[in-house]
């Protein structure tokens, strides 16, 4: 299934996000998706998430879709050239997989083999471009595919509280006018300013999921805030997180701000999409507590 | 070593569109190959319509003290074009795009790789010398160069407080790019179509 149709019929869309074991065995994320994630729409498969050399995106989508799941393939231009990322499209869809997240990747000295050559042979709007020259039968050299052509729901990644707001949303304009035909966000903890920025996103009439991460603890958020782009964790949300250690320990407070998080920006968007690091047992609380 | 090639005439003529322009021409270091002739011819043309505020060859344009020495005696000739068209090495273009921070700077050559010997430039800026000049689309600043992915079509998620992720003492290239495009007036260079790169060198191929 194709979650652009669920956008279409007017769903909220609820997505979440696996990361593959550094590893071959497996059984252990998909025991925990089929106990944690049945509820959620789509389980985001990541593609060596922060260059940290993993088990496949491709091949663990394809273990959640024999599962039951509906997985979206999360394909980043660090490690292939053109040749070998429309390749690894073509094997999705054989597999049935229809759902792709497109992305630039994270630079390889940001992982743990620094020392990698980085491809970006491409970059997430071409390979958008790529994707739809596929949809429509030919590859990017502009030779024919052979036989019925694949068709995908094709996502993109933008950062709506960035401090380059402005250079953000004309990479956005740019995935649309490539042809994308949803977004997933960056994480979100400041809704003022996600509202703010899906008044200016709303122009390019397509779907946005708020991108949500529970935070684990105030470590964690302050971590965020010194080190990852387009996160800033505010001062009281730190504090909260702060005041009563047994329970941000257990997790309520993240869940607690995270569902706050959900239900002031729900009315803006069109889906949810929760990256929760580890903490997947915590989603059907959530899913809860956010009345979802 | 490094070989400058115009553009196509095309490409060319559509940077000046019937405005007033002012030529630069870099004959630089001697490691260098230029199309002397050709832009020579070239730029005949261009001035038949008068829209040609001046014409000045110079050398070392990438040396900003130099550049700046030459450009100063031509001031009013460049207030009075619309566009700077320069015809140097990626190096030259961005320098002077850095110098004449509130002017339309176009760069009217590709610059290519030659193995061998390396011009000798005062590294202020660098070319990649990738054959397919982009500083037209990206307001005079190299995005090859001065983002650490290479992107050609936007800025990545990755920018912090305007600096690159991959290195904090690094300006992001992108948000370098946005603001010069917004000074100059030139947002709409972003809507341009997807650029993908073209990493062959062969003449049968690159084309």
């Amino acid at each position: 299934m194709k979650i652009t149709e669920l956008f279409e019929r007017g769903e909220f869309v609820v997505s979440a996000e696996v990361g593959p074991p550094k590893g071959c065995h497996i059984e252990h994320l998909l025991e925990e998706a089929k106990t944690y994630l049945k509820d959620v729409t789509a389980v985001n498969v990541t593609d060596n998430q922060s260059s940290v050399m993993r088990l496949g995106s491709l091949a663990t989508c394809k273990a959640l879709k024999d599962e039951g799941l509906t997985p979206i393939f999360q394909l980043t231009c660090r490690d292939r050239n053109r040749i070998a990322l429309q390749s690894d499209l073509l094997s999705a869809a054989m597999f049935g997989i229809e759902n792709l997240l497109l992305l630039t990747g994270d630079h390889t000295k940001m992982g743990d083999h620094p020392q990698a050559k980085p491809v970006f042979d491409l970059d997430s709007v071409s390979l958008i471009h790529t994707v739809k020259m596929l949809e429509e039968g030919k590859d990017l050299g502009g030779n024919d595919l052979v036989g019925e052509p694949p068709k995908f729901a094709k996502g993109a990644v933008v950062s709506p509280c960035s401090d380059s707001l402005d250079a953000q949303l004309a990479k956005m304009e740019r995935k649309v006018a490539a042809g994308v035909d949803y977004f997933q966000t960056q994480a979100v903890f400041e809704p003022e300013k996600f509202i703010k920025f899906m008044e200016k996103a709303k122009q390019f009439g397509k779907p946005v999921q708020l991108g949500v991460v529970i935070p684990k603890s105030v470590g964690m958020a302050r971590f965020m805030n010194n080190n990852v782009a387009g996160i800033h964790v505010p001062d009281e949300m730190l504090e909260e997180l702060k005041k009563d250690k047994e329970k941000t320990k257990a997790g309520i407070t993240g869940v607690e701000i995270t569902a706050r998080i959900i239900k002031e920006c729900r009315p803006y968007c069109q889906g949810v999409h929760i990256m929760a690091l580890g903490w997947e047992s915590k989603i059907p609380g959530l899913l809860k507590l956010a009345e979802i | 070593m490094l070989i400058t090639e115009l553009k196509p005439r095309e490409t060319i003529a559509s940077l000046a569109d019937g405005k007033k322009v002012f030529i630069i021409n870099c004959h630089g270091c001697k490691e260098v190959h230029f199309p002397e002739k050709e832009a020579a011819e070239l730029q005949k043309e261009l001035s038949a319509d008068g829209n040609v505020t001046g014409i000045i060859t110079t050398d070392y344009i990438c040396n900003p003290e130099n550049m700046v020495l030459r450009l100063q005696k031509h001031m009013s000739e460049i207030e009075a074009a619309d566009a700077v068209l320069i015809f140097s090495c990626g190096v030259g273009v961005q320098t002077v795009a850095e110098f004449l921070e509130e002017k339309r700077v176009c760069a009217c050559c590709d610059t290519y790789r030659l193995p061998g010997f390396q011009g000798v430039t005062p590294l202020e800026h660098d070319c990649g010398q990738c054959g397919e000049c982009y500083l037209n689309l990206t307001g005079g600043i190299c995005p090859i160069t001065a983002c650490s992915k290479s992107l050609v079509n936007g800025q990545c998620g990755g920018s912090k407080n305007g600096k690159c992720e991959v290195d904090s003492e690094m300006d992001c290239g992108w948000e370098r790019i946005y603001r010069r495009l917004e000074k100059i007036g030139r947002l709409d260079v972003l809507k341009c179509p997807t650029q993908i790169r073209n990493y062959a060198t062969d003449d049968e191929v690159a084309k």
